[in-house]
């Protein structure tokens, strides 16, 4: 396959997945902000919620104030911020339309149909538009996406490439998500534990749908170590982690047998699986939650990196 | 010599719209003489008996599979909808199959003696030592290329894609206006124009016995291996080569790329090692063979040509040179295609093939003569200017439809650099029933058949018809609002 | 005359490219005037390809590197052994009609003094006589262009050239080229070598000329710069309608280093 081709659909998976990431870190900004600001010394929540999508800057360079409308349009409609739920979708449709013939007529239709829905959301007007109006667009878009995906592409080297955007894109959403929790607490230690505290962690895990499988895994009882284990190190949750690392796992060893041919990318990932499998919650929380999600954060911009170099940038001979 | 311009006016009794004072008349392809023509007649009942709200919903049915399946167009330097549709018209532009034979026969012959001009003029220049075309007028011509002097292509073919724009004036008169012999576009709306018609109104192709155009990818993908270089091994590795996703044809480069099952790559794709061409793939270099390149000469290989363009593949004119890639078209092929050479093509038919030409030129000035360029001062009002380089609608004077200070501003552009014009009468091009808001109407169309020139010479039954919808246009390009027709070929 | 050429580009790119790619025509033209002894290229790593002799009679080759690139080194070593045969370009195979060097580049358009210049000329020869007028070409230009080193740059046109009267080989070769043309005489660029004794000083190794399409003679070069048509002392390499076309090394790199490009040529007597 053209290396070309092969980046473009593995960017398709990481735009579709940063695109449902960015609304959901949309949805936990909204849920957080409706709890009274009793503590007094802690941070905006809507800062962090910038703070998780790394465009601070950006975003103070073209607005005022981290409120709500502002993160909502920097965010969702801004074609200037390249990772806005509008440019993600935009790029993904246009990256499918340079690599139309690799796409089943149905992917190319929920791609393009999408990037033709999202068009007419910024025609309408903003006050008749719901936070939750637009996390829902995006996340069923995402799964249309997917679905289509799973539904009718050939199991071939392409699917490997789109699969591994998705898988790269969502490890590294789920520690951002994380790290989010982290700026909100850790300034103030002492609310963590507290009633505030436990409500943030819930808007987390629904953020991430994974509220009430949480609970089906772990009884109820919200606590941090519960938390972290069950988006760090849980195989049952689709989004934690080590299930990311195991996927991309997964594609990458099907790339490598379909090519016959095994480079640096499988060896890094196996690297980075074996460390979570014999991670327990309590290294995590020794090592310091912060600097653990930093690191894999690292970790996966590091593979993303060797994936370029080995398959998708063309230099391989 | 004004008496030799009306003779020569006349010489294909061809129907001139300058002519005569009073109204032109136009040939209605569906009606003559008050009766409907029989190609037309499967399609009598089918339009009289389509209810308005029908047609309603079957245009907007048609026009949400268009857009479903991303087929749009770009319009240069306009803004707007970056992804316009072309406007369809589900009014089929039809055939017989006795008139399609004389179509068929003639464009092939004139893709045959292009072709063969193209091998003359990279070669030994035996139809200008002969005097028949001036050596200024190719040796001097923008498109010809010194670089492509000497090549013997594989099967010594230039233009592997020839489409030859034809008018129609009368039931037997079709004229060509131009040749393209680089790359012409608009294949893939022939292909879906037909795809999308057979899926809204089956019957009509259960009724009528209509030739199938779905041949065409497999036609070319054979027709570019069939040119693969000798030093190919094995199966040939055809490729299109795109400007990429920016173009107004990214579509069709995409949708043939598909239909074919070849790569579609950009020049970034492509490199250049040793003796032969590469493409960048997951898994390491591929050689590729035959590259039928959808971008500009000037744009292929910045060390042969544009310096300046970061585009293009370093070092494949080399390798094409070399005989190590195929390129369809060669580059230099523009040089048969120029306006100033077209006036040749009946004369490159009769020197090269030792035929006479099946379908007829439409009588050309030059205004680069000072005669012709005179005769075409005094009668703007009458005729059809174009630039000699010129393509797209762009740049070209329609005098009939011109204001009086329209045709003044043009008359000094022509006197400025006469070279750069031609000038033709303002042909009564044949009209096809068309749907308009008031129902059905007839309007000005055009045709493009594309020849398929390889191993062997081919040419599926139908093409690109192009419809002015304007009423009284007679500019059909796209770029200057016009729309697409199927084309039918019936069975015969 | 027995000539031995060594001529080293060196290019060096700082940060290293991540690939190059050259087109070369860096091998002596094939004609009565001279007989190539021997003729080396090396190009180091490089992978060499695709020769093979262009429509105009020139043996081009095609090099690439892949990245990092730091240094490139073409390295041209041969001998030659000439004649003087009056700067024609005797029994050399070439197919491009001489009416295909008609048409102006960029470098080569004449603006309103050049056609002045041609045409003034022109008048005031007769112009009967296509070698005299030729020469009176070639000395018009040499008067109007004085050869002046380093106030020219490598994309200075003919016109620009003759505005500023000063100039190089390149600038008096383009000139001829487009006062040539204006009169309908097919001219050309021609590159090589000059050897330059001790006492004729000054003249750089590596040369360009012009050459013109005269009847009955064939093409024709015409040396400005020395007031000459080449002779013995000159080695024919490759043309092109401008110093662009004609150059013996046309190269893209890939990358967003800086090009730093250094050459050394010495071409000497070769004692038999």
């Amino acid at each position: 396959m053209l290396s070309r081709t092969a980046s473009n659909l593995f960017w398709i998976g990481r735009n579709i997945e940063r695109a449902e990431t960015v609304a959901r870190l949309l949805e936990v900004g909204s849920r957080n902000a409706l709890i009274p600001n009793i503590g007094g010394g802690y941070r905006n929540e809507w800062d962090a919620v910038l703070q998780a999508t790394g465009k601070v800057e950006d975003f103070n360079a073209k607005y005022d104030e981290a409120v709500q409308r502002n993160i909502e349009s920097f965010l969702f409609f801004d074609q200037d911020n390249p990772s806005s739920v509008t440019s993600c979708v935009e790029a993904a449709r246009e990256s499918g339309r340079i690599v139309r013939t690799a796409l089943t007529g149905q992917v190319w239709d929920a791609l393009n149909s999408g990037y033709q829905e999202i068009n007419e959301l910024r025609r309408t007007e903003r006050s008749k538009l719901s936070i939750s109006d637009l996390v829902d667009w995006t996340t069923r878009h995402a799964s249309l996406v997917r679905g289509a995906i799973e539904d009718t592409q050939l199991r071939n080297d392409g699917y490997d490439f789109l699969y591994l955007g998705f898988a790269l894109e969502r490890g590294d959403a789920t520690a951002r998500m994380l790290d989010v929790k982290y700026y909100v607490l850790l300034p103030e230690v002492g609310y963590v534990g507290s009633g505030i505290d436990n409500y943030q962690w819930t808007t987390i895990l629904r953020a991430l749908s994974s509220n009430r499988s949480f609970n089906w895994a772990y009884g109820g009882g919200v606590s941090p170590a519960k938390i972290a284990d069950f988006l760090i190190l849980n195989r049952k949750s689709p989004r934690s982690l080590i299930t990311a690392a195991e996927d991309a796992m997964h594609h990458l060893d099907r790339l490598a047998r379909a090519y016959g041919r095994t480079t640096e990318a499988q060896t890094r990932i196996r690297g980075i699986v074996g460390e979570l499998c014999e991670t327990t919650v309590d290294d995590i929380f020794d090592e310091g939650l912060h600097e653990f999600l930093t690191r894999v954060i690292n970790e996966v911009a590091l593979l993303s990196g060797i994936i370029h170099e080995v398959y998708l940038s063309g230099e391989t001979r | 010599m004004p008496s030799a311009f009306i003779s020569r006016k006349n010489v294909f009794g061809l129907r001139s719209m300058g002519q005569s004072k009073t109204k032109p008349s136009f040939f209605n392809e569906m009606i003559d003489g008050g009766t409907v023509r029989a190609p037309y007649r499967g399609l009598e009942g089918w339009s009289r008996d389509m209810p308005l709200d029908l047609r309603t919903l079957k245009q907007s049915e048609a026009e949400k599979l268009f857009r479903r399946i991303g087929i749009t167009f770009a319009v240069y330097g306009e803004g707007g909808d970056p992804d316009r549709l072309i406007p369809f018209d589900m009014f089929p532009r039809v055939f017989s199959g006795a008139e399609w034979r004389k179509l068929d026969m003639g464009v092939k012959q004139r893709a045959r003696a292009l072709n063969a001009f193209l091998a003359d003029v990279y070669g030994r220049g035996e139809m200008i030592r002969s005097g028949r075309i001036p050596a200024r007028l190719v040796y001097q011509n923008e498109a010809f290329e010194r670089a492509v002097v000497g090549i013997r292509p594989p099967r010594g073919v230039f233009s592997h894609i020839v489409g030859v724009d034809l008018v129609r004036t009368g039931p037997d008169e079709f004229f060509v206006l131009e040749d393209n012999c680089r790359t012409p576009s608009g294949v893939s709306y022939m292909l879906e124009n037909r795809e999308i018609m057979m899926r809204m109104f089956p019957q009509l192709f259960r009724e009528n016995r209509i030739a199938p155009v779905e041949g065409y990818p497999a036609a070319l993908r054979r027709t570019l291996d069939s040119v693969a270089p000798r030093k190919c091994e094995g199966a040939p590795c055809s490729v299109i080569l795109t400007p990429g996703h920016f173009n107004s044809a990214y579509y069709e480069h995409s949708f043939l790329a598909d239909m074919m099952g070849i790569e579609l790559v950009e020049a970034a794709d492509l490199f250049v090692e040793g003796d032969f061409c590469w493409m960048r793939t997951t898994e390491g270099p591929r050689r590729v063979d035959v590259i039928y390149r959808r971008i500009d000469d000037a744009y292929l290989d910045p060390l042969c040509f544009r310096p300046d363009s970061m585009l293009g593949v370093p070092g494949l004119m080399n390798v094409y040179r070399s005989g190590g890639v195929a390129l369809a078209s060669a580059p230099g092929a523009g040089v048969a295609d120029d306006k100033a050479i077209y006036t040749f093509v009946p004369e490159m038919i009769r020197f090269y093939l030792g035929e006479e030409p099946i379908l007829n030129n439409v009588p050309t000035w030059q205004c680069a003569k000072s005669d012709d360029c005179a005769y075409v001062l005094d009668n703007l009002s009458e005729l059809v200017v174009k630039e000699v380089h010129g393509s797209g609608g762009y740049g070209m004077l329609v005098g009939p439809r011109s204001t009086k200070d329209q045709i003044a501003l043009f008359a000094d552009k022509i006197r400025e650099n006469p070279g750069n014009y031609i000038a033709q009468p303002t042909l009564a091009l044949s009209t096809c029933p068309t749907f308009v808001e008031e129902g059905i109407a007839p309007r000005h169309v055009d045709l493009r058949p594309y020849c398929l020139v390889g191993e062997s010479i081919e040419l599926v039954p139908g093409g690109l018809t192009r419809v002015a919808l304007t009423e009284g246009s007679l500019v059909v390009n796209s770029s200057q609002g016009g729309g697409v027709k199927d084309t039918w070929v019936l069975a015969e | 005359m027995r000539l031995r050429v060594d001529h080293e580009t060196t290019y060096r790119f700082d940060p290293p490219m991540r690939g190059v790619v050259q087109s070369h025509r860096l091998t002596p033209s094939v004609f009565e005037g001279q007989q190539v002894i021997d003729w080396q290229i090396d190009v180091g790593d490089a992978v060499r390809g695709a020769g093979f002799r262009d429509g105009a009679g020139d043996w081009v080759e095609t090099i690439s590197v892949l990245g990092p690139v730091e240094n490139l080194t073409v390295r041209v070593t041969g001998e030659v052994e000439t004649v003087d045969l009056g700067g024609m370009l005797k029994g050399h195979r070439e197919r491009i009609r001489p009416a295909a060097y008609l048409r102006p580049t960029p470098a080569t358009k004449a603006d309103r003094t050049l056609q002045d210049l041609a045409h003034d000329t022109k008048a005031a020869t007769g112009g009967n006589d296509p070698l005299a007028l030729a020469h009176a070409l070639s000395h018009a230009v040499g008067a109007a262009i004085t050869y002046t080193p380093g106030q020219t740059e490598h994309d200075t046109t003919a016109a620009e050239a003759l505005a500023l009267g000063h100039g190089v080989c390149a600038d008096h070769a383009h000139t001829l080229i487009a006062v040539a043309l204006c009169l309908d005489i097919p001219a050309r660029y021609v590159t090589g070598y000059l050897f330059a004794s001790e006492e004729d000083g000054g003249h750089e190794a590596s040369h360009a000329w012009a050459e013109l399409y005269l009847p009955d003679l064939g093409w024709v070069g015409f040396d400005i710069s020395n007031g000459i048509c080449p002779d013995a002392r000159y080695i024919r390499i490759g043309s092109g309608a401008d110093a662009r076309e004609a150059s013996p090394i046309r190269g893209v790199t890939q990358g967003m280093g800086a090009e730093h490009l250094s050459a050394r040529v010495s071409v000497n007597q070769v004692a038999q």
